[in-house]
């Protein structure tokens, strides 16, 4: 069955601006305004008010929404600005009730989801030309602060009262778990001493202390307000390299089948074995060759095949990671040419200075991003009739597994192909992980040599045999031993510890240079989501659990 | 255990055959002649494990032996005698009868279908108890190489060759398992069988007991009782497996080992009835001059058999041994007649220690000690030969005993490890162990009296002085009937 948290109803990921409950967005030539403005009483789940621009899953899945269509449907938007809609309150962060009633799982899951919408805030000002401005009309706490910390830039309004502040330490007995540990320090280099006096004072700071500590970057008295925050987001647009005259592609609702065990899309199927607890995921490559030029491609728009196998590999992934937590294992094919996918795949490297392909690679980087940090256990399975190449050999790289029969299946088609790989320059840097290294370099980290053999074989494809020599799968088995191991090694997956699996597949996932990314899904994530089960903070006293009560939480003092 | 259905159920290959017919060099019950898998797995690990047979088994040169060879699960496809070159022998890969509606006996997973296909929660298990059973199997074979040199009749060299050829086919059992349900593990695991050897510094067998050298034939008596029996009871715990073709692998072997049980009963029982007989004769229990084994001597053999094959049954308290039954791996002795719940998660039992200088009882979890549950059986059964060779005592009106020393006496493993414990269960220090420890276990001056009297007898139907004749032959052929064949630069 499908397991939510209290809460009964599968999530939905499927949002339009005409249908947003909390936010407000106004387009105004180059400068697009997002205005927070959030609907009390529209909680995704039943059991809270989401008072003072609290916010839950809902009101980030909005969110994602924006950042996604900003990009997509509007190339002449250079400049975003956030802002509130309330008086004297941006936003106070995620709504204390709803994390104290959630389940773990549900926590966990939210953190994940709007850490990844904060990082796409970031990735729209790094390579979109859209920065991001926060403009802080009243207070930032906690998560509305770490809502700032996104931004590139961070105005506060100077009105005597409003402040910055990270309470969740103090009031909470948790930590500021969408990146604001990490990017006071990291992104706005707050000296530590001050990072610490700021995250353990819950009313913050007011704005001149917090733009001479760099927590925020200017204060500025209402009367001058909207001017300012209007200077910086015109300065900002003027940097842009978004093109003036261009037509946008309007992101129109995916068409998805679904019923109780599978979930299609054209290209994408998924089949839940639920007793196995694992999905089957194939990915189709495109029927058609890649069309003539940029023009072509956007006149494709969603239909461009690299645009829409992203967006329902996105919209896969969330939907299994918040809504199928039983099934553990995620099993990844593709099935079709090889050569229709390269072809797409020197595309995307070809017409990369395009603003429309720029938006389309970056937007299948952070896709795969998401595959790299799902607590799923990933095996790719490499056959006949798979087209693991350039862009969708990433999948495989991603995987903690790979699996390729070598030969056929002689007693299923004794005739067919033998299935082969194809490593394309696309997989030495297009789309890098968390860590700033390409799939292949994390691959080969700390092998040099290994590396330099592989990029030797760029665009040639690559047998069984081969794959295996290179370092490329796991394992290479022909089809009298194949099936079997197959299946012993996904029932082997299933019987071990849930919880040891990813942690143990998260420390894998990621060798090599830490960058705020992985601090973030790593070192912050992982406390954070101990903390989180620690009765200080979940337990009958402890502080979350009392937070409203007028009580303080009641801690067990060991230090551990 | 789900099924992909794309792949599906780890189908029996079916391409190509080959052209070999392995059917007829190798008797079966498994479909050999349609399985791709098997059949490349025998391609590449007969020739290996022929190999393996003339460089370790037998030594002594023979034309022919009058061998019993399986070739069929039936009665009548059991009971096929022959003389037959040892190099030639049909060594066959057979599996018990399927039951159809077996299931699952006992642990968590009680009442479900028995398992037809390994499931990956418990490959590692499995492929761990196969591999250390199937390491046992050529190991007594290398340890009993040159036995053939010393052979006290033509009768006893063919029971040992007949025990050396089923301990071969028993290898053959683990390997057919291991290749055709593990994959290329099993087949990596399959090789590594015949590269460990017996005694070997580099890569000794796994179990202890195993590289020790069989130095005579009373030890060789002495194992297959002792050692041997402890192979039994262990393959009766996997033979109730809920992994079927292990379960039903194990059954038939327990069939063969019937045989070696019956080589090492009544070898000892011979050699006590002509101990006693010169006993009787001379008055005395000194009967070394007159070419017989004393009788304190033959305790001492057995006092140490007896200790080194209860550390087979490793610790006491094994939480491995707890695992495997609660995962269904591997059950207890005749589980299905157990009057409890299989299951056993609130059961207690007792066990001995060594606690202050004294040994003790203490309750502990029945889960965690299913080793000494098995042990517990496997004593009793070795209590009844001790039992048979008494009266062989009482019957020539002697007085004297054989008797089985204490669990405790001269163990490696488990709870006793690292005390000294007399025969008779009494705790003892460094000193008085050191003292005593030659009246318990043979000493080098034993093992070479004892292999003095080791000389050859090949002439049919005579034996060596230290042992009284069978009371009957093989397959109701005579006792003096040509067993063995040697080859010419054989013959004495
Ligand atoms: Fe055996
Ligand atoms: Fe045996």
């Amino acid at each position: 069955m499908t397991l939510t948290t209290t809460e009964g109803a599968a999530v939905d990921f499927d949002a339009a601006p005409d249908r947003y409950k909390h936010w407000r967005l106004d387009l105004d030539g180059e400068i697009a305004t997002v205005n927070l403005l959030v609907d009390e009483a529209g909680g995704l789940v039943p059991g809270y008010q989401l008072k003072m621009n609290s916010y839950d899953l809902g009101v980030d899945i909005e969110l994602y929404d924006i950042v996604q269509r900003l990009r997509f449907e509007h190339p002449e938007v250079r400049s975003v600005v956030m802002t509130g809609g309330l008086e004297r309150m941006f936003c106070a962060g995620a709504n204390i009730r709803m994390l104290a009633q959630s389940s773990h799982a549900w926590k966990v899951n939210f953190c994940k989801f709007t850490n990844e919408t904060r990082n796409g805030i970031e990735d729209a000002t790094q390579n979109s030309g859209q920065t991001w401005i926060a403009a802080l009309n009243g207070t930032a706490a906690g998560g509305g602060y770490e809502l700032a910390l996104a931004c590139d830039q961070i105005v506060l309004v100077d009105d005597g009262s409003s402040t910055v502040s990270l309470p969740e330490v103090p009031l909470l007995g948790v930590l500021p778990g969408t990146g604001g540990l990490t990017r006071v320090v990291d992104k706005r280099h707050v000296r530590k001493d001050r990072a610490d006096l700021f995250a353990t004072k819950s009313e913050g700071y007011r704005g001149a202390t917090a733009v001479e500590w760099g927590l925020i970057d200017e204060t500025v008295p209402r009367a001058r307000f909207d001017e300012v925050v209007r200077g910086r987001a015109q300065a900002a647009a003027a940097n842009s390299r978004r093109p003036r005259q261009a037509t946008g592609v309007v992101l129109t609702p995916l068409a998805r089948t679904e019923d109780r065990d599978s979930i299609s899309y054209s290209h994408v199927t998924a089949r839940i074995d639920r007793d196995a607890r694992r999905v089957d995921i194939t990915v189709q490559a495109p029927a058609e060759r890649p069309p003539a030029d940029a023009a072509a491609v956007l006149a494709l728009g969603v239909d461009y095949w690299p645009l829409a196998v992203t967006r329902q590999l996105d919209d896969l992934i969330l939907r299994l990671r918040t809504n199928e937590h039983l099934i553990g294992t995620w099993v990844l094919r593709t099935a079709g040419d090889s050569g229709t996918v390269l072809a797409y795949d020197e595309q995307l490297a070809e017409l990369a200075d395009d603003w429309f392909v720029n938006e389309v690679r970056h937007y299948f980087k952070r896709t795969l991003k998401r595959l790299d940090v799902s607590s799923r256990s990933l095996i790719a399975v490499i056959e006949p009739g798979s087209c693991f190449a350039g862009l969708l050999l990433e999948l495989a790289l991603a995987a903690d597994r790979q699996y390729m029969l070598a030969g056929v299946y002689e007693d299923v088609d004794p005739d067919a192909e033998p299935a082969t790989i194809v490593v394309a320059a696309s997989n030495d840097g297009a789309y890098p992980m968390g860590n700033g290294l390409s799939r292949l370099e994390s691959r080969f980290w700390g092998h040099g040599d290994g590396l330099a053999a592989v990029r030797a074989e760029l665009g040639k494809p690559l047998d069984a045999e081969a794959a295996d020599r290179f370092g490329l799968v796991t394992v290479a088995l022909d089809d009298i031993d194949f099936a079997d191991e197959l299946r012993i090694v996904l029932e082997e997956r299933a019987s071990l510890s849930p919880d040891a699996l990813t942690g143990m597949e998260a420390n894998h996932r990621f060798v090599g240079p830490e960058t705020i990314e992985t601090k973030i899904f790593g070192r912050l994530t992982a406390w954070q989501n101990w903390i989180f089960i620690r009765p200080n903070a979940s337990g009958p006293d402890g502080a979350l659990r009392r937070f409203g009560t007028g009580q303080r939480g009641d801690y067990d003092l060991n230090r551990v | 255990m789900s099924i992909d259905p794309r792949t599906g159920p780890a189908p029996a290959p079916t391409g190509p055959l080959s052209t070999i017919d392995y059917s007829e060099r190798i008797p079966n019950n498994v479909n050999l002649a349609e399985d791709r898998r098997l059949q490349r797995a025998l391609e590449g690990w007969q020739p290996k494990f022929l190999d393996w047979w003339k460089t370790l088994g037998p030594a002594l040169p023979t034309k022919d032996v009058y061998l019993r060879t399986a070739i069929a699960v039936g009665r009548d496809g059991w009971a096929h005698f022959d003389h037959v070159p040892m190099e030639e022998y049909r060594w066959g890969i057979f599996l018990a009868e399927r039951d159809p509606d077996r299931v699952v006996n006992f642990g968590k997973h009680k009442g479900a279908p028995a398992w037809q296909e390994v499931p990956g929660e418990h490959r590692a298990d499995l492929l761990r108890l196969i591999v250390i059973q199937g390491d046992t199997e050529p190991a007594s074979v290398e340890q009993q190489r040159i036995l053939g040199e010393t052979a006290p009749s033509i009768y006893d060299l063919r029971n040992l060759f007949q025990v050396n050829v089923e301990e071969g086919r028993h290898l053959w059992a683990m390997v057919y398992l291991l290749h055709a349900y593990f994959g290329r593990e099993g087949r990596e695991e399959a090789e590594q069988l015949l590269k460990r050897n017996s005694g070997d510094v580099d890569a000794p067998r796994i179990l202890g007991a195993f590289n020790e050298e069989t130095t005579d034939w009373l030890q060789f008596f002495m194992f297959t009782y002792f050692t041997d029996r402890d192979g039994k009871y262990q393959l009766g715990t996997l033979k109730e497996s809920a992994f079927d073709p292990l379960a039903r692998t194990c059954e038939f072997m327990l069939k063969e080992e019937a045989h070696h049980m019956f080589v090492g009963t009544t070898g000892v029982q011979r050699t006590v009835e002509r101990t006693a007989e010169l006993m009787k004769e001379h008055g005395t229990a000194d009967i070394l001059p007159y070419g017989g084994i004393p009788l304190a001597v033959i305790q001492k053999y057995l006092n140490f058999q007896y200790s080194v094959s209860l550390d087979l049954f490793g610790s006491e308290q094994s939480t491995n041994a707890g695992n495997y039954y609660t995962s269904g791996v591997k059950g207890r002795w005749q589980e299905t007649r157990r009057k409890d719940d299989h299951v056993l998660l609130d059961d207690t039992r007792e066990m001995r220690l060594v606690e202050d200088g004294r040994i003790v009882t203490k309750t502990v979890p029945m889960l965690s000690a299913l080793n000494l549950d098995l042990r517990d059986e496997y004593v009793a059964d070795c209590a009844n030969g001790v039992r048979r060779w008494n009266q062989a005592l009482e019957d020539a009106g002697l007085d004297e005993r054989l008797t089985l020393p204490h669990e405790g006496f001269n163990r490696k493993v488990g709870v006793y490890a690292g005390h000294h414990v007399s025969p008779d269960g009494e705790v003892l220090d460094e000193a008085a162990w050191q003292a005593s420890e030659g009246e318990w276990l043979p000493t080098a001056e034993d093992r070479q009296a004892v292999a003095a009297l080791m000389v050859p007898e090949y002439e049919y139907g005579k034996f060596a002085g230290w042992i009284a004749p069978p009371q009957t032959g093989i397959n109701d052929q005579p006792v003096e009937f040509d067993y063995v064949h040697l080859a010419e630069e054989g013959l004495v």
